[in-house]
């Protein structure tokens, strides 16, 4: 856990974005979630105290918008691979984003985008693993 | 041994690049993620049609891309676009890697990612501006992602600067005269050349001081 107050910036706001927004607002942290269909907002919990941005997450000006010149974590788990990886990229070697996770369902993805410095997290193979302990 | 090209779009996009590439004698692949769309496109073009999603690393090898010259991605999303050219370049060793991208914003951050990328709305809108702004223009060329342009301008005997030397020609300070076209001669002017009508001179601007180039040369005022 973190002592300090992070900016962080959740794209994506299914049930795993919501989920992970949620936890670190309620943390104390400032979080920023961003969607493109504003009903997703609906997935995040009344202690939720952040700021909702509705836009598609690929287009530099909402990222912007999101302020994220000041985000020290950028967390992209739509249910989209190429967007979350686009996001994490433009994020991290355009924007200069300290620290920039990225979900990834495809487990074949995973290996080329380590390559590119990008941090992720493959939802199949951490669901998989959790399968296999119970077993 | 022919070149092969690995096309993944849709629509009549898609149709029509793997027609341009197969005439142009490349062997051609075109993955498209509609299952009639490819079974249409197999009907229509002599190429292999693949119907999956070109940035799966799996879907590829097993379309045999692996060894191909050329990807071209030029799907309606940028996203698409990034990740099949990224992966084409860094986990299959693709030579060319080339995004048709949407958003005209997308040329420079894909750029600064390490991806090739044209838009066409981009290009579109540079050509328009140009040719209904000045008749005179016969090219142009964008440098730079758009930062320059290198334009040719024919010196008609209307233009203010026929007769002139180089050197007393008002160019704005961002505007550079790199060749004059004179016969079958190319020039390269001093201050002293003296541009002659029939002339077509090749000239380098900044995107914000074209027209005010285009006019002192041309004294055009359209």
């Amino acid at each position: 856990m973190v002592a300090s107050s992070w900016y962080v910036i959740v794209v994506g706001c299914g049930r795993l974005g919501a989920y992970v927004a949620n936890q670190l607002s309620l943390q104390g942290h400032d979080v920023v979630v961003v969607d493109i269909n504003k009903e997703a907002f609906g997935h995040l919990s009344h202690g939720f105290s952040g700021f909702l941005v509705e836009g598609d997450a690929t287009e530099l000006s909402v990222l912007k918008q999101a302020k994220i010149e000041q985000a020290n974590l950028v967390i992209a788990s739509t249910r989209r691979d190429n967007v979350n990886l686009m996001v994490a990229q433009v994020a991290k070697t355009i924007l200069g984003v300290p620290r920039v996770i990225a979900r990834v369902f495809n487990p074949e993805r995973e290996e080329t985008y380590q390559k590119l410095g990008v941090e992720t997290v493959c939802s199949t193979i951490v669901a998989g693993n959790s399968f296999l302990f119970l077993i | 041994m022919a070149m092969k090209a690995f096309i993944c779009g849709s629509g009549r996009l898609l149709y029509f690049l793997g027609r341009a590439f197969l005439a142009k004698g490349y062997t051609v692949t075109l993955v498209t993620e509609d299952s009639g769309e490819a079974a249409e496109l197999a009907r229509r073009l002599n190429a292999t049609v693949v119907h999956g999603d070109g940035s799966d690393p799996g879907m590829i090898e097993e379309a045999g891309a692996s060894d191909t010259d050329v990807v071209v991605a030029a799907l309606p999303h940028d996203h698409d676009n990034l990740a099949i050219c990224q992966i084409a370049s860094l986990r299959f060793g693709v030579p060319h890697a080339l995004a048709l991208v949407n958003d005209p914003d997308n040329e420079e951050v894909f750029s600064k990612l390490g991806v090739s990328a044209v838009s066409a709305t981009r290009i579109m809108i540079d050509v328009i501006e140009r040719r209904a702004a000045h008749g005179e223009i016969s090219k142009m060329l964008p440098l730079g992602e758009g930062k320059l342009s290198l334009a040719e301008v024919d010196i008609d005997s209307d233009a203010p600067v026929a007769g002139e030397r180089v050197a007393d020609v008002a160019l704005p300070s961002t505007a550079l005269l790199v060749c004059v076209l004179r016969g079958q001669e190319a020039i390269i002017p001093h201050g002293d050349t003296v541009l002659e009508v029939g002339d077509r001179v090749v000239v380098i601007t900044s995107p914000e001081r074209h027209g005010e180039t285009l006019r002192v040369l041309t004294g055009g005022d359209r």
